[in-house]
């Protein structure tokens, strides 16, 4: 069977739910009587359990980042290019943990899990979560693994900002922190865009003020909306040139011709938004682009991100792609620079590339270069 | 990097001081320096396959464009900013230089002297741009675009208002080594400044 699987894959995996029934304080002030996450783990950790690496998803990210879970799957994991034997995130080294976070929709206790005190779906009804809540969970899933301090945390975008908070809250837990395509806080224009798709949600019929399950429906235009928004701006204006340019999908320009035209770009989002429907789930992504908006790495330690960062013990390596315009150079610039201002290590480099803020998912030699390059390291002192 | 260079370079550094390195490269001298010195710091370099270099050899490198000036890094933030053999390559070496003197409580600079009667016979001699062992290039490909020799920096540095505290020359071989204590602007194939501001 495993042969059947390209080189350098984890091959076939299973997530497991691990349940945690001790209480979990919320920053909002409510307590999240328990909870369970879906897990998937890669390699083996060793005896000294110093190889261990936390993998934090983004916004539509979850536990199933690298192998298959069916050999019939044709799709691997959503970071696979990065994740498995040999590859820079290397499984014959590490022990990488994936995790679906709470609130999220794949399995994990979120707004489509029970509420224990009425029986019924959290739906919106889940409490509003902070990044730090990720953490505080993810410690306690640290603990149970047996896992004192990671070798190294990693996450892009929402993830590298999990990434930031875990080594700013929990110092001693965190030997590298790689921090890719990701901000200290999101600028107005991004938190407009997750407004416009969050408004896209809750103005869909389907909707119901969020209590779609009660009525049996989903509301797809507004998720498909939400997620056609968002993957424009993941994107940049010279890929969606490349890949699509004016291409037409049906339709001709010819004059006197009334069959509508539709561009190539157009079917191709419209495919994004209708898969995304199928499958996310609309309080989730209230919650989660609500837990992007809020983020401030500083906000609690008087706006000054060089104090936040001076608690801070890992080693950083940041990470940013040139075309990337919804979390810009720029925004990991200020991340270096308070590391700078803390007297951290770090390390910084701008990856050129086309592919705008999807690009930290996506195959880039002189990405994985670096990311090997460091990682490496890494595994070497573990 | 010559050995002799690299001597002295190491001299100016005081252990476990703060060192900025412009244009860094593959790492190597603050790889060196933090063995033998034990100074903390960072690398700021512009070509992807050096600072990739860097990040094997776990070097701090941080990607930056010295023609873009250094706004990152405030005001005496470092014990020793650093720049060996890059002067030449800048847009407009005089601002990098007042960059420098800025972050830096010291400053070490190593450049390739343009004054250098071997420079100076072959522009004569050929009537053409001079391409010696130490400057490979021809005119028209080479990243150097602003040579200039020891009298030259030495005008800038008083412009800037620059206190030298040391100055070391390296010569090619015997018997310039000799004669550059003398003509330093004739004899010496690398120029190593040791600068700080005057407060």
């Amino acid at each position: 069977m495993p042969d059947s699987f390209p080189p350098g894959s984890v091959g076939l995996v299973a997530p497991a739910v691990f349940r945690f029934d001790t209480p979990l304080a919320l920053s909002c002030g409510r307590t999240l009587p328990g909870f369970e996450l879906v897990v998937e783990t890669y390699g083996e950790l060793n005896a000294a359990r110093s190889n261990a690496v936390l993998i934090c998803h983004a916004l539509s990210g979850h536990h199933h980042a690298a192998g298959f879970h069916d050999p019939a799957d044709t799709k691997p994991g959503w970071w696979d290019h990065y994740i498995g034997p040999g590859k820079p995130i290397d499984t014959d080294r590490f022990y990488v943990v994936c995790l679906n976070n709470i609130g999220g929709c794949h399995g994990s206790t979120g707004p489509r899990a029970l509420n224990p005190e009425t029986g019924g779906p959290w739906g919106k009804h889940f409490p509003p979560l902070r990044v730090r809540d990720w953490v505080a969970s993810q410690a306690l899933l640290a603990d149970r693994l047996g896992i004192a301090q990671w070798a190294a945390v990693i996450g892009g975008s929402l993830g590298g900002m999990n990434a930031m908070r875990w080594a700013v809250e929990h110092p001693e837990r965190v030997r590298h922190c790689l921090v890719i395509a990701s901000a200290m806080k999101l600028t107005a224009q991004n938190i407009a865009f997750n407004e416009i798709a969050r408004r896209a949600i809750r103005s869909d019929p389907d909707f119901h003020d969020g209590d779609f399950a009660e009525y049996g429906v989903v509301p797809r235009n507004g998720l498909a909306l939400a997620r056609m928004v968002g993957h424009v701006t993941y994107l940049s204006d010279a890929l969606m040139g490349e890949r699509f340019g004016r291409e037409l999908r049906s339709g001709s320009f010819q004059h006197g011709l009334d069959a509508p035209v539709q561009f190539a770009v157009e079917s191709y989002l419209h495919h994004q938004g209708d898969k995304f429907a199928e499958s996310f789930d609309a309080n989730t992504y209230l919650l989660i682009t609500k837990m992007l908006d809020y983020f401030d790495l500083a906000r609690e330690y008087g706006d000054d991100p060089v104090r936040a960062f001076a608690r801070t013990q890992a080693r950083f390596l940041v990470v940013s792609f040139s075309s990337d315009w919804r979390f810009a150079p720029e925004r990991s610039r200020e991340i270096v620079r308070a590391l700078v201002g803390a007297r951290r290590d770090v390390s910084y480099t701008c990856v050129e590339s086309d592919f705008g803020h999807d690009a930290f998912l996506l195959p880039n030699p002189r990405y994985e270069a670096v990311m090997g390059a460091y990682l490496k390291r890494v595994a070497e002192t573990c | 990097m010559l050995r002799v260079e690299l001597d002295v370079v190491q001299r100016w550094i005081a252990p476990g001081s703060r060192v900025l390195d412009l244009g860094c490269g593959d790492g190597a001298l603050l790889d060196l320096l933090k063995a033998s010195r034990g100074i903390e710091g960072y690398g700021i370099e512009i070509d992807a396959s050096k600072i990739t270099q860097c990040i094997a050899r776990g070097i701090n490198v941080i990607e930056a464009d010295l023609d873009q000036g250094l706004a990152d890094f405030p005001d005496k933030s470092f014990d020793t900013v650093l720049m060996t053999n890059s002067l030449q390559v800048l847009r407009r070496p005089d601002r990098t230089i007042a960059e420098m003197l800025r972050i830096g409580r010291e400053c070490v600079v190593t450049f390739p002297n343009f004054g250098n009667i071997r420079t100076r016979l072959s522009l004569i001699a050929r009537g053409r741009m001079p391409v010696t062992r130490q400057l490979p290039y021809e005119w028209y490909d080479t990243p150097n675009i602003h040579f200039c020799t020891v009298n030259d920096f030495e005008d800038l540095c008083r412009q800037l208002g620059t206190r030298i505290l040391d100055r070391e020359f390296v010569g090619e071989q015997f018997p310039d080594q000799l004669l550059q204590a003398a003509w330093p602007n004739l004899f010496c194939a690398t120029a190593v400044y040791h600068l700080a501001t005057d407060i």
